[in-house]
């Protein structure tokens, strides 16, 4: 029984060990990536590539993704709210809640999911088919060739591909609410805006460039240090999204007490 | 250290481990400039690990390494760039850019290593896909390549930067016996035109009896023999001259 108990905390030992050593690993990785942006070569040609992937190709997800998040969501709260007599308030409710939570974390695990699984594969692949070792062999240096300019990529095509998430919501909102009461769009964009503050807007989108940063860097992290051939793969992927999803939802909590912190008066 | 000066790459008793495995033990050799050099040896013996120490994408745990006058082993990365734009390396699988076409695998290291203008760069990128018999195919991307035309423009990428020393590892596996042989007959031609040092990981005997000048043979982890083919026929270690041998 002793002997068990002991085995138990020894098991829990080595979790914990293993969880420090990974959050310490990915705390370097990260500081690199830091470092290596603002040393030469600046990567520009491979930073347009990645945008373009990470940014256009993602934009019809989001906003297909947005539009009807958007719609279902008026569906869902019309009721209620008519039920109060606060109708009117459908399109406040509408902005409020896709500038300041929902755009940011939807786009984020949205990008995490198609982009970050993507970075783990493809560095993983160029790891196990000796593709890294090649470019250092050429006197490149492979990770600020390959990885600075995924997490730059990350960082510039989140706060815009939310914009696009805020935009296509509101207007999937309005849609739905057309459908409903005849609303004129020129009112429903006046009502949706009226109690809408700059903070509501500017900070949140700004805090997309964390998690931007968190997905670029997660996933570069499973990719480009995976020495486990071809299972290493799937197993990048696979990590990538998990471990950047959760990162994103807990960086999430704390950014928004810094924003209340920083703007008081957006706290409802 | 006169006779490393003139040698374009040495072992000087390089050990290296992966965990608890001992995959190199106190190995030490010298190839003098434009000689060839195939390594041979089981599975599993050191031998890709040694191209890979020879071009630092791997650390000796002990030992010098010395390509031409630098001795890399303690080298900055900054320095340790400049000895690697000495050296081309065509890896097992060929090693292309798969994102990328055939032309841009050859033409990124002369785009971020070298001044040329885009002429110069279409120039050089034409005229060695023309050496390795692949004109005609600079815009497919790597995977509508075959086996042996993977090879070839790896080979074509390794020498796009006129390296003195190359170093291939297994170039004909996977191939059949007449593509193999073409690639054979492009290390000789590279060494008779540019006389480059090159370095020949093998298991295709027969292949390393066309191209090299001396042979060295690795069992686990030990240099066992080192010197010409009559050298290793003559060697004390039967795996050695088992190796060797072409029947």
């Amino acid at each position: 029984m002793a002997r068990a108990s002991w085995q138990e905390t020894s098991q829990r030992g080595d979790w914990v060990n293993r969880l420090i050593e990974f959050v310490g690993k990915l705390s370097q990785f990260g500081s690199r990536v830091i470092v290596a942006l603002f040393r030469r070569p600046f990567e520009a040609g491979q930073m347009v590539r990645q945008l373009a992937e990470a940014g256009s190709r993602s934009l019809p997800l989001v906003v297909a993704s947005g539009f009807a998040l958007g719609t279902v969501m008026t569906l869902h709260t019309r009721s209620t709210l008519v039920a109060f007599g606060a109708g009117a308030l459908i399109p406040t409710v509408q902005a409020l809640a896709f500038f300041v939570e929902i755009g940011p974390l939807v786009a984020a695990l949205l990008l995490a999911g198609r982009v970050g699984s993507g970075i783990g594969a493809v560095l993983a692949n160029m790891r196990a088919t000796e593709q890294i070792d090649s470019i250092e062999s050429l006197s490149i240096d492979s990770f600020k060739f390959l990885v600075v300019p995924r997490v730059v990529a990350c960082v510039l095509a989140l706060p815009l591909l939310t914009l696009f998430m805020d935009f296509s919501g509101l207007l999937g909102g309005y849609l739905s609410e057309f459908m409903a009461s005849r609303i004129s769009f020129h009112l429903y964009i006046t009502r949706a805006f009226a109690d809408l503050e700059w903070s509501n807007f500017i900070a949140p989108t700004i805090k997309t460039t964390v998690f931007g940063f968190i997905i670029g860097t997660v996933s570069s992290f499973f990719g480009y240090t995976t020495n486990e051939g071809a299972h290493g793969v799937g197993k990048a992927a696979t990590n990538s999204v998990v471990v950047s999803s959760l990162l994103i939802i807990l960086a999430d909590v704390i950014l928004i007490k810094c924003i209340f912190f920083a703007f008081p008066e957006s706290a409802l | 250290m006169n006779s490393e000066a003139r040698a374009a790459v040495a072992f000087e008793n390089v050990s290296k481990a992966f965990g608890p495995k001992q995959v190199l033990r106190n190995v030490s050799f010298e190839l003098p400039a434009g000689e060839t050099l195939c390594i041979l040896g089981r599975s599993g013996t050191g031998k890709s690990v040694t191209l890979k120490l020879l071009i630092s994408l791997l650390k000796p745990d002990e030992g010098k390494i010395w390509i031409e006058q630098d001795e890399i082993t303690r080298l900055k990365e900054t320095d340790l760039s400049k000895v690697r734009r000495k050296m081309g390396f065509l890896f097992q699988d060929a090693a292309l850019f798969d994102s990328y076409t055939l032309y841009e695998n050859l033409a990124l290291p002369l785009r971020r290593l070298t001044e040329k203008t885009q002429e110069e760069i279409d120039s050089i990128v034409d005229s060695v896909l023309g050496q390795v018999g692949l004109s005609g195919d600079k815009a497919k991307m790597p995977a509508a390549l075959s086996g042996g035309m993977r090879k070839r423009a790896g080979l074509a990428r390794a020498l796009v930067l006129e390296p003195r020393i190359l170093l291939a590892d297994e170039p004909s596996s996977g191939l059949d016996r007449i593509t193999a042989s073409e690639i054979d007959e492009l290390l000789l031609r590279q060494k008779v035109e540019r006389q480059m040092t090159t370095i020949v990981v093998t298991h295709d005997v027969h292949g390393a009896r066309r191209v090299g000048d001396r042979f060295a043979v690795f069992d686990k982890g030990d240099l066992i023999a080192f010197g010409t083919s009559s050298d290793i026929e003559r060697s004390d270690h039967e795996t050695a001259r088992k190796l060797i041998s072409e029947h």
